[in-house]
């Protein structure tokens, strides 16, 4: 019997999404493991997951104090080695404080917060995240600093690479989400680094996995992430 | 004796990048019945007090700077020895 792959689900002061992240990685057959902030070490993990919350209260910028925690120099070296790592919400503004995902996220245009169901489409081809032929689905988005910015040049090589996965989109099931929730450039709500392994996304997949609550879509990027984890191991 | 040396770092958003927030003050500046500004933009203010002369701490601040208090990709600062 084929031993589950474990996840560590890094955990900062100020994190709040850890308990939904757990519980995405059980449902999709991978072992979830807290890993806390100031730790130096990961363990023997398959895969990394930062998840959403308010690590240090977005004090300074959201993510910012976030990158100099101990146990960053550990991810930055897993993800070199082409771990996968996962960043949601403030676990992708961590990820593009600490370098490891390009670009920048700014306050939301519109100077709010924005919670909603949000629709969303699959860009180009990224099976080790989103094994599944569905190119549109719906995820709650939560944040008030989810305004992706690109210079033009990063911009071009960003879709020249292939490394846009979600883009906001508009659909008259749900009325009150439109395009653009937070003026994010190309409407951009995840990416991947050059090569693939870490992965950047503003909604939030483990607060999608009830169909009758509007989708259960989020469990796919799980098992995909369990998927790619254990197939990592040799 | 020590010498200690205090330093103020304003930090704001590069020109190019959209400023909401400098936005909504120009606005509540128009609504509070002045002339509304041609533009307003929000940065921040960060003052720190090293030991060491201005002379030997200056190029640390810059790294404090670079991999600490700034980002790069969106903002720009400037230090003001005090």
């Amino acid at each position: 019997m084929a031993v589950k792959p474990r996840i560590a689900v890094l955990l900062f002061p100020g994190t709040n999404c850890e308990r939904e992240t757990v519980r995405a990685v059980q449902r999709a057959g991978g072992t979830p493991l807290l890993v806390w902030h100031a730790d130096s070490a990961l363990g023997k993990v398959d895969g990394v997951i930062i998840p959403g919350g308010f690590s240090y209260g977005d004090y300074l910028r959201a993510g910012a104090l976030a990158r100099v925690s101990p146990i960053m120099e550990a991810v930055r070296s897993f993800a070199d080695a082409g771990g996968p790592v996962l960043g949601i919400c403030n676990g992708f503004q961590i990820l593009v404080e600490t370098g490891l995902l390009p670009g920048g996220l700014l306050t939301n245009a519109s100077l709010t917060f924005i919670h909603r169901w949000q629709p969303l489409s699959l860009q180009g081809s990224h099976p080790r995240w989103w094994d599944s032929d569905l190119t549109q689905t719906v995820f709650p988005i939560a944040h008030h600093q989810g305004n992706y910015f690109a210079p033009p040049e990063l911009l071009t090589e960003l879709e020249r690479n292939d490394q846009i996965v979600f883009r906001y989109r508009a659909d008259a099931r749900w009325p009150d989400a439109d395009a653009d929730p937070n003026g994010s450039m190309a409407a951009i709500a995840g990416i991947t680094n050059r090569d693939g392994n870490v992965l950047g996304m503003m909604p939030h997949p483990e607060r999608a996995w009830l169909a009758d609550a509007g989708s259960a879509d989020g469990d796919i990027l799980f098992r995909s992430l369990i998927a790619t984890a254990g197939g990592a191991r040799g | 004796m020590t010498t200690h040396t205090k330093v103020r770092i304003l930090i704001r958003l590069k020109p190019e990048i959209l400023d909401p927030e400098g936005k909504a003050v120009a606005g509540a500046i128009a609504r509070s019945g002045f002339e509304p500004p041609r533009e307003a933009r929000v940065g921040k203010m960060i003052e720190l007090e090293l030991e060491g002369t201005r002379k030997e701490i200056e190029p640390v601040v810059h790294q404090i700077c670079d991999q600490v208090l700034v980002n790069a990709v969106i903002q720009e600062y400037e230090l003001e020895w005090l």
